[in-house]
């Protein structure tokens, strides 16, 4: 598998327990070094799944991931993983910990960026003591720390005020500016990713919705709107459309020049996802390109 | 230097704003030919943006000839905007057809509306 590929995945799937649901099923994707990615979907759609398999924790049912050209266990020591409970050693102290980390990074472990991380907080405080907010920059500093070449985050920004998290944001483009890391960060809250992110994976009911650059799938959607009445989108793929008194509106994939007298505007990205979301129907244009 | 602020809400694309800032920034003098632009990373870690939009602005900059990159210095302006100094012959005349415009009685929006109309035509399908 080539370097330049963070992760991949081949009919990836994994159920819990041999009864269980599947949490995920013929997942599909790639996702390129130096992205930074947004996994959006509903809550329990299998985002934390997708992201404890890339990060090697728990093991693939069926089907295959790739990470970093490796095996998710053999690529751990280059990548970073903050889970959504961030489990770290409540009685170890701020300080404590980021000793840890160096001891477990022997070799690359950055103490400015780890120390950057949690400026704000008492090195002398116990990680019991910490509210939520002050827990995750402490998680993300061990993840940051570590240099790793690719950083998954589970909600990062949940526990974060605005401020914390407009930092924590500045902080993470900054790595990925300076070192080309590739950073990928679950979310439902879509707008908080949309001016970070270039690359989606859209995940809901265990599917993959969605895959690929941001730029490239807003381009090839279009919003329209015209006359209910006589409205053929014929040729056109519509993911999904709503007819309010006479008016049409649609968010389709046009096949082609649109005819007829239709508005047109470029969706936003969580117009986009929305749209994927209530249409469940509409099939994936990166799949079909790579088809 | 320049301080960039992005507006998620203003329908226009992130590094459509950078470019336009940038622009804006040249024509009034706050960047001059020489000067270094903000690297990616100091961009990013004050607006959170993604890396990728900075550069695709600055590449669009270098495009339009504005600014150039130097591999491990960084961006730098290349030329500044804005032909028209302030004091520059084309300014006095217009200053001379603005008090004549006054003079027939036009009020400021009529005037902007005809400015802007004759602009239109003039400079069709240019760039801003």
């Amino acid at each position: 598998m080539s370097s330049d590929t963070a992760l991949r995945a081949d009919a990836l799937g994994k159920r819990f327990g041999r009864r269980g649901g599947w949490a995920l099923r013929d997942c599909a994707f790639r996702l390129p070094t130096g992205r930074v990615c947004a996994v959006v979907g509903p809550n329990g759609a299998g985002k934390s799944t997708l992201l404890s398999l890339a990060a090697g924790l728990t093991a693939p049912t069926e089907g295959g991931l790739t990470v970093l050209g490796t095996s998710p266990a053999k690529a751990r020591p280059r990548v970073g993983h903050v889970a959504q409970d961030k489990p770290l050693y409540p009685q170890l102290t701020v300080a404590e910990t980021l000793l840890m980390g160096a001891d477990l990074n022997a070799g690359r472990w950055d103490a400015a960026v780890a120390g950057h991380v949690v400026k704000d907080l008492d090195p002398r405080a116990r990680v019991r003591t910490l509210s939520g907010g002050q827990r995750t920059r402490v998680a993300l500093a061990l993840a940051l720390g570590k240099r790793p070449e690719l950083l998954l985050l589970d909600e990062p920004m949940a526990d974060l005020d605005p401020l914390a998290r407009h930092e924590l944001m500045g902080t993470l483009m900054g790595q990925a500016a300076r070192h080309g890391t590739t950073i990928v960060l679950s979310s439902h809250v879509i707008a908080e990713l949309e001016d970070s992110c270039d690359h989606l994976l859209l995940v809901a009911g265990g599917r993959i919705r969605l895959a690929g650059e941001i730029d490239e799938l807003l381009d090839a959607h279009l919003r329209v709107s015209g006359a209910a009445a006589g409205a053929d989108l014929g040729p056109h793929t519509v993911v999904e459309s709503r007819v309010t008194g006479r008016q049409l509106t649609a968010l389709i994939r046009p096949a082609g020049p649109l005819a007829g007298d239709w508005r047109t505007t470029a969706p936003s990205l969580e117009e986009l996802v929305l749209a994927h979301l209530r249409g469940p129907g509409a099939p994936n244009p990166t799949e079909e390109r790579a088809a | 230097m320049v301080d960039y602020r992005i507006d998620r809400h203003s329908g226009v694309a992130t590094y459509v704003q950078i470019v336009q800032q940038t622009k804006q920034a040249l024509r009034l003098g706050l960047l001059r030919p020489g000067d270094r632009l903000p690297t990616a990373r100091e961009v990013v870690e004050a607006t959170a943006i993604n890396p990728n939009t900075v550069l695709k602005a600055y590449r669009e900059l270098e495009r339009e000839g504005l600014v150039e990159a130097r591999r491990g210095l960084g961006t730098f302006v290349r030329r500044s905007l804005g032909a028209a100094p302030a004091d520059s012959p084309l300014r006095a005349e217009l200053e001379e057809w603005a008090d004549r415009a006054r003079g027939a009685g036009l009020e400021r929006d009529d005037v902007a509306a005809l400015f802007t109309a004759v602009l239109d035509k003039h400079f069709q399908g240019d760039p801003s």
